[in-house]
């Protein structure tokens, strides 16, 4: 029997990185990241781990040692949040372009100024291009299992693509939550050693990531997003072996009573929970309402996406983050573009809420669903409402 | 006569408004004072702009009743370097921690103090990221126990402490660079003194100063105050010794 045990999430998702034998650790720390870059650190002064771990000065250099350990073949880990990520901005492009596995637990964090160390999604949608596989968790099960499933997919041959996994800080980070905790013997079984296809060595020279020239520069970034896109069905191979060895189930897109919704929320993270809680009291109530949330957000799962809410007749989108200047949030805008070609759709209202660590309690649900459905009336509605704003 | 009579009146404090967060014993409470009292016998509390940092001190401005930046972790002296330049009337301070100055931001540090920026440095160094909860500082003596290195830094793997002063005693511009302590009365007026010859660096047109104050973070060393000043008396003078290191 598996051991389900009270652990804190950061702690829980350390103890994975240490069953994936990780080689090389490099980190700068930022709160809400501390805890799991501590615990590996311990791991590795105990000897429990036999891993480099390099303290090193700042993200932006975290993620080049995270670069160059990766190129000489090494299994790579960091982690980061918020300005942590923000600075590493340069390198993840160069890591996912020169397709360098590595595996990056992001404990999303707000955005500075002004200075905010609490839980929203701005850190990591300022990011949502740079060519990395990106998934989300909903609780600490998940944190611990997709972390297992990140160096299985960023390794895949087919693959070789970095991978972030996204915990909300402090909800996830710093709580204690039931983990069922895995076999090193099936950890093994589903994640065997790296085997890298280029590296760096002296025997088989290689160049990466050289100067690219007009003539090669676009065939160059193509790839990556070739790439990316086709990691898709590896990702869902690695999940569904994921659910022969460790008895869990995981899609790109998931459904909470959405079988008879008219309307259905989007959500990604863990706030995803609490709206599970409103679409039990709104059902209660009598109300077809049902959710989906979001687990793979890149590659974005269209297909997916779409079978999951094609009979609804409204989309209510939360996004923990604005996209500035475009009167949106970024989930909603890749809905509605997501949507756009597709005869039959619903309609979508966006919402922007928890910005910061403001909480979200099941009430603001319960808005949101009377504030989409009359938009949906009238056809008419600012493209999306930013919620439990203090106007005065 | 009531005895209240007898007991001198001191002004009250212009800058420093008191009542800080740190924990208790922590040195930057004590320098906040300081810099505040300095500003206050100087006169230049209007004319100060102060460049706060990532770090315990990412409250420094609620204390201290200056105009003041939030820079983001690392940057104030390139906010300092602009705001200087562009207000020169101003006195521009920059409050920087280890892991603010010595680790995400040396090199904005080593080339405004190269450039000779006309602001004056406070640099607290109390061998250890204290805000986010104690790991390795580069200026974490060898040896020393943090979250990050739980059995001690060791150098082979993680080198050895970084001295600031000694680092920019190797550039041209600077013009005052000078270690000093707070672990007791003595080291405490030697820094307020320290203080007052980098702002009259600044007042006086002079150049590039930094005070580098060794302090302490009794929460995350896991001592006493009176045990972590110990601490700084006798063991990180050993590897940052106190001392002008510059004044032209
Ligand atoms: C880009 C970035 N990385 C990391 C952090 C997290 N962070 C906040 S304070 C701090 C270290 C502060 O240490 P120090 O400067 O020595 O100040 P102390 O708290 O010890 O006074 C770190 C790493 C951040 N805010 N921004
Ligand atoms: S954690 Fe350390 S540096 Fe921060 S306030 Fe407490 S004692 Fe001072
Ligand atoms: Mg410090």
């Amino acid at each position: 029997m598996p051991k389900r045990v009270g652990m804190e999430v950061s702690i829980g998702i350390a103890e994975a990185v240490k069953l994936c034998d990780v080689d090389v650790i490099s980190a700068y720390p930022i709160t809400p990241q501390t805890h799991i870059v501590e615990h590996l650190s311990e791991l590795v002064a105990n000897g429990e781990l036999d891993a480099e771990f390099i303290p090193v000065e700042s993200e932006h250099t975290a993620i080049s040692v995270g670069a160059g350990a990766s190129a000489t073949g090494a299994r790579v880990y960091t982690a980061t949040s918020s300005q942590g990520l923000a600075l590493m901005h340069e390198i993840l492009f160069i890591v996912s372009s020169m397709r360098l596995p590595i595996v990056m637990t992001v404990a999303n964090r707000a955005l500075s100024a002004p200075i905010n160390i609490w839980n929203d999604h701005s850190d990591i949608m300022a990011e949502r291009d740079i060519g990395w596989i990106q998934t989300f968790a909903i609780n600490g099960q998940e944190a611990y299992d997709l972390t297992f499933h990140a160096f299985r997919v960023a390794e895949d041959e087919k693959v070789q693509l970095p991978v972030v996994v996204n915990i909300d800080g402090f909800t996830l980070s710093h709580v204690i939550e039931p983990i069922e905790l895995v076999e090193k013997e099936l950890v093994d079984k589903y994640l065997p050693p790296r085997k890298p296809i280029l590296t760096l060595h002296p025997d088989n020279p290689v160049t990466m990531g050289p100067v690219g020239i007009p003539e090669v520069y676009t065939e160059a970034r193509k790839q990556l997003e070739v790439a990316l896109m086709d990691s898709k069905e590896v990702v869902v191979k690695a999940w569904q072996e994921f659910k022969k060895i460790f008895g869990r189930e995981y899609h790109p897109i998931e459904t909470y009573k959405t079988k008879d919704a008219e309307l259905i929320f989007v959500t990604m993270g863990s706030i995803t929970e609490t709206a599970m809680l409103a679409v039990d009291k709104l059902r209660e109530k009598g109300e077809k309402v049902g959710l989906v949330y979001i687990r793979l957000w890149r590659p974005f799962p269209h297909e997916e996406f779409y079978n999951a809410i094609k009979k609804a007749k409204i989309l209510a989108v939360l996004d923990r983050a604005i996209s500035y200047g475009t009167n949106s949030g970024p989930v909603y805008t890749e809905i509605r573009s997501s949507l756009f070609d597709k005869k039959k759709k619903p309609y979508v209202q966006g919402f922007v809420a928890g910005l910061g660590g403001r909480d979200i309690p099941t009430e603001r649900f319960f808005e949101m669903i009377e504030i989409a459905r009359s938009a949906a009336e009238k056809g008419e509605c600012p493209q999306y409402i930013h919620l439990d704003v203090k106007e005065d | 006569m009531r005895v209240s009579a007898l007991i001198p009146k001191y002004p009250e404090p212009e800058t420093y408004m008191g009542h800080t967060h740190y924990c208790p014993g922590c040195g930057h409470a004590t320098l906040h004072k300081l810099l505040g009292e300095v500003v206050d016998e100087l006169g230049i509390r209007k004319r100060v702009i102060m460049i706060e940092p990532v770090g315990c001190s990412v409250l420094a401005l609620k204390y201290l009743k200056f105009d003041g930046i939030q820079g983001p972790h690392g940057r104030a002296p390139a906010i300092a370097t602009a705001v200087k330049r562009l207000r020169p009337e101003s006195i521009v301070i920059t409050y920087q921690g280890d892991g603010d100055l010595a680790a995400i931001g040396t090199n904005e540090i080593i080339h405004a103090a190269n450039r000779g920026e006309l602001f004056t440095v406070v640099f607290v160094n109390n061998a250890v990221y204290g805000m986010t909860g104690g790991q390795m500082a580069p200026t974490t003596l060898l040896g020393q126990k943090s979250t990050t290195t739980p059995t001690g830094r060791f150098a082979e793997f993680c080198g050895y402490p970084l001295r600031v002063c000694e680092l920019l005693n190797t550039l041209d511009a600077p013009v005052y660079l000078e270690r000093v302590s707070l672990f007791d009365v003595e080291h405490i007026l030697k820094t307020r003194a320290a203080l007052k010859k980098a702002l009259l660096n600044q007042i006086e047109g002079r150049g590039f100063s930094l005070v580098e104050v060794l302090s302490n973070c009794p929460t995350n060393w896991k001592m006493t105050p009176e045990e972590s000043w110990e601490f700084v008396k006798n063991e990180m003078t050993k590897v940052f010794p106190l001392g002008v290191f510059r004044d032209k």
